[in-house]
């Protein structure tokens, strides 16, 4: 037969006797104390880059999405400013409107008030004088008429120093 | 890939014009070589190289005597194998329980007159410590040292750290076992099982590939070429893919689902074979790759013995130095496609149906 001529393909009881054993020798003790603890070891790695990654990933969106509320919420303090400004603003320019008005009509009714008074006054003093010159008349007259009958010359120049003595004031 | 298909057709070429050669230059220089001392005969020196033996040769005439470890009906028999050869290495009687004598490299039974006990021999069960056992020993011792020192550096250093030194060695290929062979073939569900199984063939081979590469002590054995060392890991792989198997897989191999009846007839005896054939071609395609391997190399080198001058190992050591290089590829190779091989057909044999809504689907309309 084609086994016995050819030594090559004639397998040798004792070399399969001997690899069995350390075959299954080699399968018990290196399944046991080396790949086991090796798979176990490396897929443990594994996820737990896995599993950092997966975290890290969930920190940068966590991350974004507080800048994002960051972002808005300064914007909207932003608007609130702008609006406060605003307001504040309007608020001021009303009030200066306000008060220069007041100013206006307080003056105007202080003007008013002195017109009344200055009136009041020249009134009076118009009144005065007019009594005053009505006295004087009256009193120049009085006087006029006791010279008159002296003098008539003499009545003149009296007149004339009377009027001189008659100073309106 | 190319250049590993290319092997075979290489080594029978090779080998065919050496022996060619060998024979016209051995029947012209017959009366002239036959005076000077040790004739030359190529077949018989790469054949010496490529079997097992009884005792390891180092060099010159330094040779290691191994144990010889014999059973037979008068029981078990332990001796050194120097017994067996006087001091020019050429076999003698050894008186045991039985006589024994080698011949062609085995151990026989011989009678009072030297001649072989063919009835007697039948019954010797030969468990020698031979150069491939102890190659493969050493192979073994290697094994559990490297990989028992890189899985303990798991638990030195814990998992948090990067892989280093034979830790760093080991974890891409245990990865590249998980990841390329186990997980496609046999799926994420059930590989994990198959995991030791894998990683302990794949490393096995992968060692003796390459201690046989080595060409001085410890290497120079030739054990994964050997039919038995492969025989066996065939055998654990048949055992394995059988102890795998489902309904599913049987009724594949016995009555294809989806098929003429007539048809099923046919596939079965086919697929029946398959289920032997797969091993088998494991075990020849080891084999066969790794003593290509050798012979080829062997050939180069005798390329000097032959022309019987020293200017052909300018042809021959380039030569030599290239094959050594695809060697150490088909070394690899040989180690992943045993694995994924065997991955393959444990993933075929424990794979569930997924024909069923086909058919399913294929019977309602049918029925409609």
């Amino acid at each position: 037969m084609f086994l016995e001529i050819n030594p090559l393909v004639l397998p040798d009881i004792g070399l399969v006797f001997w690899n069995t054993v350390a075959f299954i020798g080699l399968l018990v003790v290196l399944g046991k104390f080396a790949w086991k603890p090796m798979l176990k070891a490396i897929s443990d790695r594994e996820k737990g880059i896995e599993d950092s990654l997966a975290k890290a990933d969930k920190m940068k969106a966590d991350l974004t999405a507080m800048q994002n509320e960051n972002e808005t919420l300064l914007a909207k303090a932003r608007e609130e400013r702008a609006t406060l400004i605003k307001e504040a603003k309007e608020a001021s320019e009303k009030m200066i409107a306000e008060a220069k008005d007041k100013a206006k009509s307080e003056y105007e009714r202080i003007v008013a008030d002195a017109q009344v008074a200055i009136n009041q006054q020249k009134n009076a003093a118009l009144t005065e004088v007019k009594n005053q010159v009505g006295s004087l008349v009256v009193e120049v007259a009085e006087k006029v008429l006791r010279r008159e009958l002296t003098n008539k010359a003499e009545q003149e120049t009296y007149i004339k120093q009377l009027a001189d003595g008659v100073k309106l004031n | 890939m190319a250049l590993y298909r290319l092997k075979p057709l290489l080594v029978v070429s090779f080998v065919s014009i050496f022996l060619l050669n060998t024979i016209s230059l051995f029947a012209n220089e017959k009366p002239a070589a036959s005076k000077e001392e040790g004739s030359f005969n190529v077949t018989e020196t790469i054949l010496e190289h490529i079997k097992d033996d009884h005792s390891w040769h180092l060099w010159g005439h330094t040779t290691i005597a191994l144990p010889v470890i014999l059973y037979s009906p008068q029981g078990f028999e332990v001796f050194s194998s120097a017994k067996l050869v006087d001091e020019h290495h050429e076999p003698v009687v050894y008186k045991g329980k039985s006589d024994y004598k080698l011949v062609e490299g085995k151990t026989k039974i011989v009678n009072a007159a030297g001649e072989v006990d063919v009835e007697a021999s039948k019954k010797l069960w030969d468990f020698s410590i031979t150069k491939n056992v102890a190659s493969l020993f050493i192979s073994v011792i290697i094994l559990l040292l490297v990989v028992l020192t890189a899985a303990g550096a798991y638990k030195k250093t814990g998992i948090t750290t990067a892989p280093k030194g034979l830790q760093s060695f080991m974890e891409p290929i245990v990865l590249f076992v998980r990841d390329e062979i186990a997980l496609p073939n046999i799926g994420a569900k059930r590989y994990a099982k198959y995991m030791p199984f894998l990683l302990t063939i794949f490393f096995l081979i992968l060692t003796n590939n390459f201690l046989g590469l080595i060409p001085l002590f410890p290497g120079g054995a030739n054990v994964s070429g050997n039919i038995a060392f492969t025989m066996t890991l065939a055998v654990c792989v048949f055992i394995v893919v059988n102890l795998s198997s489902n309904k599913n897989y049987w009724e594949h191999i016995f009555w294809m689902p989806g098929m003429h009846w007539s048809m099923k007839l046919f596939l079965a005896p086919i697929e029946l074979i398959g289920v032997f054939n797969k091993p088998i071609s494991l075990m020849i395609r080891l084999f066969a790759n790794i003593t290509a391997g050798h012979i080829l190399v062997l050939s180069l080198v005798c390329l000097i013995f032959i022309f019987k001058t020293v200017y052909a190992a300018a042809v021959a050591v380039p030569f030599v130095i290239f094959i050594f290089l695809i060697e150490l590829l088909v070394a690899f190779l040989q180690a992943y496609i045993f694995t994924m091989l065997t991955a393959m057909y444990i993933g075929m044999a424990s794979e569930e149906a997924h024909h069923d809504h086909h058919e399913h689907a294929a019977n309602e309309l049918a029925h409609h």
